[in-house]
């Protein structure tokens, strides 16, 4: 239907975000890829040159390396998987007649408010500290030795605070979703003598499929980077237990303050972010199509 | 097998919700609660009940100056918002209602520019900041913070966009209705509220926004997070003036979104779910 | 119509901002610092400069300590021009003075009096005979132990303890179903965190970093001894949740009456004996830093903050100025006078510990001296080394590879990782970064 006029129209109206993004992209990219072959270490202005692969090498044969990206996988894997079941059930619950709605809706939704070093320093202090921390107190109440969460379980402890921290974004997202679900169809079901499970499953978690993948769509963007509750919590240890790539490249950015390292770290994160998301989009993405 | 809902089925709902509810938002209640208490107090083991103190909120104070940083905060977080509606919106419009076979492939690219870690392109972009003189300055960061949450913008309003049906388009132009008019009496009243609550989201996610906005700021552009960097892992434990500092960071977006909750549900109702 | 609010009240705000922006005509000089008490204390305090230099005036950017380590560093090396003072550690000045990056302190004054400045400290900050940064506090380790606690273990502190008596009294004064552990330790890792502690205690046990040929040592029998001496200590006396404690950490257990012993930086002794925060602020002895029988080393811990002028600058004589004022003996008399000896900076000026009304205020005083003068870090180990430095070593590459050093022994605490596992691969890691590196260099 469209008019050639129209078409020209739609390009003049994409051209200034699809450019500014473009620079964007490609400035720093272009930037980090020349680092990346460079020997630059901000502390070490003498010894400036082309270092070849060099760079490259020393990121992927770190000892903390292969272990960095298990736990990467692992980090957006959990907080994937809590925040969309969580989600979810959490959406079926509100989605019910209740006293209150709109105050449990804001409850919920509230961490997704919270600044992340906040959220971190909140979470190590008061709720997991072995001593002084909430989830400590309940343990003595009951007569239990209190767990030592950064110690005994570094990754799930940091994968319980970022899930914690998304878990408002995925609820809001599936709830809303919820609620546009007809509740003629709902009803139709019900006659049909379906029971709770048979309409989860049949109509219910279609209808959700799309509203699912942006969720994991976005959500998995912003974990991929997720390194600042690592730093406040745990440092990336014990050992490499909650090292993950971007902590790697902070460490090597931040620490080492070796740029030309780190900027090959970030276009290693970069390749395997594109392949992370290519198989995203072929498990999820035709989701989106319809 | 009637769907009429009991008194007893709604309490249990009401029961079960207010549990969860109160879970979740139990961590920032407790830093509320932990703001009023005494130093002491704070370590003392699990208490609901503080002695109701303010004397924390005094003493951040009189360390650090809360105005200039919460009005840095509002004017880099609407800022970029509201410098990424302007870019996003034609851009979104455009793809939704002129898709060709690469928009999709479009908006998978400009997600995609969100992947390098920042932490990786520190150094390039401070030497970037500094060459243009952009270092500590309102407009270096705003600029900043449009351009990592754009592709977000320009998603979600596309989500919302699309939802808008064609026939009504064609419907206006049946009647002889120009693009310009075609925009402003048919579509933006239904595109509103997408825009709307994109814009919330926006908001709070520049707000939160914690790596550049310490980074690429001193004195004069340094927003709330940079507050928050001055009262965290100082020398002792002071939990209660790191929660008073905290409450006092976290309270101007968390009551913004509070009375904004329904705007949010209902543009997130209107596009990105079927 | 929501819309329509926000976006007024968003224009409002910029318009504000943009008049609260405008309007400096003094000289103002942009200070960074770190959250610590005593640099808040001299925040508070420079109302008192200002009064009396109205043309200058102070900006403060106070950030913890590892936010504001990353942000000066990446400026300075940039040469991103955004502060005018800095406040930076003994490791920092030595090297970015050799780059050039600092401005030499020329101008503090007649009544400065550069000669009472504590010899091991004044000499962390010169390169060249020339003074690149002035000490604001400073800092050695020291025990801290419960008088209380040692008296009812029926054991006395020796003059000068070693490992073996510590090791014995930490055990005995373990009590864990009273709560009382016998000794807290750092554990968490970093290069700052629990690689402070462990260097030191290799150092006493005669052990070292790197030989002269810039080899890491970490094959060698005394990092194996410490090494296991300290995983095994905290394992019979130490607190639960050892991994992720510091500095912070310890010193609440401790004020809350829950250590036998802490070894730690000097500073936490004015916390533990001040009676507002301290539970157990009467019952606090002192000794020096533990050695090892044989070994004539105390670990010779030594830190100091201070502040420096970045080569930056364009206002260098009027942070000279200030930088004089903040580590002058006329600030200790301020601070004295508005709140006691005991909040008076430590570990800078020997006028202060010649001073018979410090010395009766602070029992912590003479200890304190004694642990800072028995620190040399121009000979960290007994061994020779290559590099200088007491609990960290002076090279830029010691952050990144004493913090991954310290995420492999923190998994030893932790309990899921062995002294041997954690040594070998502590080894390799910093053989590869110091390889990287080009060392051995000429």
């Amino acid at each position: 239907m469209a008019t050639q006029n129209t078409k020209t129209l739609a390009r003049l109206m994409m051209a200034p975000s699809v450019l500014l993004l473009l620079v964007w992209m490609v400035v720093p990219l272009a930037m980090t890829l020349w680092f990346s072959f460079q020997n630059y270490n901000l502390l070490d202005p003498s010894n400036v040159g082309f270092a070849g692969t060099f760079n490259y090498e020393f990121f992927y044969t770190d000892p903390a390396f292969f272990q960095s990206i298990w736990n990467t996988l692992v980090l957006v894997l959990g907080v994937l998987f809590i925040t969309v079941t969580g989600g979810i059930a959490i959406g079926l619950l509100l989605d019910q007649p209740m006293f209150g709605q709109g105050i449990v809706r804001i409850l919920v939704i509230s961490p997704f408010f919270v600044m992340p070093p906040v959220a971190a320093l909140v979470w190590k202090n008061m709720i997991m500290h072995p001593g002084y921390g909430v989830f400590a107190d309940i343990a003595r109440f009951f007569g239990l030795q209190p767990i030592d969460w950064f110690a005994q379980y570094p990754l799930f402890s940091i994968i319980i605070i970022v899930a914690w921290q998304w878990l408002p974004f995925a609820t809001l997202i599936l709830l809303t979703a919820l609620q546009s679900l007809d509740s003629e169809q709902k009803e139709a079901a019900e006659m049909d003598g379906a029971n709770f499970f048979n309409r989860f499953i049949y109509l219910v978690m279609p209808h959700l499929a799309r509203s699912i993948t942006v969720v994991v769509l976005i959500q998995t963007i912003f974990l991929l980077g997720v390194y600042a509750e690592i730093l406040v919590t745990t440092n990336g240890g014990p050992g490499y237990a909650s090292t993950n790539i971007a902590f790697l490249i902070y460490r090597t950015a931040l620490l080492g303050y070796d740029v030309g390292g780190a900027s090959a770290g970030g276009i290693i994160a970069v390749i395997l972010a594109n392949i992370v998301a290519f198989f995203l989009m072929r498990a999820v993405g035709k989701n989106l199509d319809r | 097998m009637a769907r009429s809902v009991t008194t007893r089925q709604k309490v249990i709902a009401t029961i079960a919700a207010w549990t969860v509810g109160l879970i979740i938002f139990f961590p920032i209640l407790y830093t509320i609660i932990t703001s009023f208490k005494t130093e002491p107090e704070a370590i003392a083991g699990f208490s609901l009940i503080p002695s109701g103190t303010f004397e924390n909120y005094i003493t951040v104070q009189t360390q650090r100056d809360y105005i200039k940083p919460f009005m840095n905060s509002v004017v880099l977080s609407v800022g970029s918002t509201i410098l990424a509606l302007i870019i996003a919106v034609p851009g979104a419009w455009a793809m939704a209602f002129s898709p060709t076979k690469r928009t999709k492939d479009i908006l998978m690219w400009m997600l995609s520019t969100k992947m390098m870690p920042a932490v990786a392109v520190l150094v390039p972009i401070y030497l970037m900041f500094r060459d243009f003189g952009l270092l500590d300055s309102r407009i270096g960061l705003t600029i900043m913070l449009t351009l990592i949450n754009l592709p977000i913008v320009i998603w979600m309003l596309y989500t919302y966009f699309r939802e808008i049906p064609g026939e009504i388009l064609e419907a206006s132009r049946m009647d002889g209705a120009g693009l310009w008019q075609e925009i402003v009496y048919v579509l933006t009243p239904m595109a509103v509220p997408g825009i709307a609550s994109t814009m919330l989201l926006n908001i709070i996610l520049a707000w939160n926004e914690s790596f550049w906005s310490i980074r690429l700021t001193t004195v004069e552009a340094a927003p709330l997070t940079a507050f928050i960097a001055s009262f965290s892992s100082p020398q002792g434990l002071f939990w209660a003036k790191l929660s008073a500092a905290s409450t006092m960071a976290i309270a101007p977006i968390l009551i913004l979104g509070w009375f904004s909750q329904k705007q949010l549900v209902r543009g997130l109702t209107f596009g990105a779910v079927k | 119509m929501t819309l329509k609010t926000i976006l007024l009240s968003a224009c409002s705000a910029m318009m504000l901002a943009g008049v609260s922006a405008g309007g400096a005509s003094a000289e103002a000089l942009t200070i960074a610092t770190v959250n610590n008490g005593d640099m808040v204390r001299m925040q508070s305090l420079s109302s008192e400069f200002t009064k009396a230099n109205p043309d200058i005036q102070l900006n403060w950017v106070t950030l913890e300590e590892n936010v504001l380590r990353e942000r000066v560093t990446t400026d300075i090396a940039t040469k991103g021009g955004q502060y005018d003072i800095l406040t930076i550690g003994n490791y920092e000045v030595p090297i970015w003075a050799k780059q050039g990056w600092l401005l030499e302190l020329n101008k503090l004054g007649d009544n400065y009096d550069a000669n009472d400045l504590l010899p091991a400290i004044r000499g962390g900050l010169t390169v060249k005979d020339k003074l690149y940064a002035a000490p604001f506090y400073g800092e050695s380790a020291m025990i801290m132990y419960r008088k209380d606690l040692l008296d009812k273990a029926g054991l006395k502190m020796p003059e000068s303890p070693t490992w073996a008596f510590i090791g014995d009294a930490a055990r005995k004064m373990t009590d864990r179903s009273a709560g009382i552990n016998g000794i807290c330790l750092r554990g968490k890792a970093g290069w700052g965190e629990n690689m402070a502690f462990i260097t030191a205690l290799v150092n006493s046990y005669g052990g070292r970093w790197f030989d002269e040929k810039w080899a890491p040592q970490f094959d060698q029998p005394e990092w194996k001894d410490g090494l296991t001496f300290y995983a095994n200590l905290m394992k019979d006396a130490g607190p639960s949740g050892a991994s992720s404690n510091g500095f912070n950490e310890n010193l609440t257990l401790f004020q809350q009456g829950k250590c036998g012993m802490w070894m730690d930086a000097t500073v936490a002794a004015s916390f533990v004996s001040d009676p507002k925060n301290s539970t157990v602020a009467d019952k606090v002895g002192y000794a020096i830093f533990p050695s090892k029988e044989g070994v004539n080393n105390h670990g010779n811990w030594l830190w100091s903050w201070n502040l420096a002028v970045p080569a930056s600058s364009k206002k260098a004589d009027s942070a000279q100025k200030f930088i004089s004022w903040a580590t002058s003996k006329d600030y200790i008399k301020l601070v004295q006078s508005k709140e006691g000896w005991a909040a008076v900076p430590p570990g800078t000026r020997t006028s202060l510990y010649n001073n018979e009304e410090y010395k009766k205020a602070a029992a912590f005083a003479t200890p304190t001296l004694a642990a800072m003068q028995a620190a040399d870090i121009t000979k960290p180990s007994v061994k020779p080394v290559p590099y200088t430095g007491g609990q960290f070593v002076a090279i830029p590459e010691f952050q990144a590879i004493g913090t991954n050093v310290g995420q492999l022994f923190s998994a030893v605490i932790a309990g899921q990782s062995t002294v041997d596992d954690a040594l070998a691969q502590a080894q390799t890691a910093t053989a590869r970064e110091m390889k990287r590196a080009g060392y051995p260099k000429k």
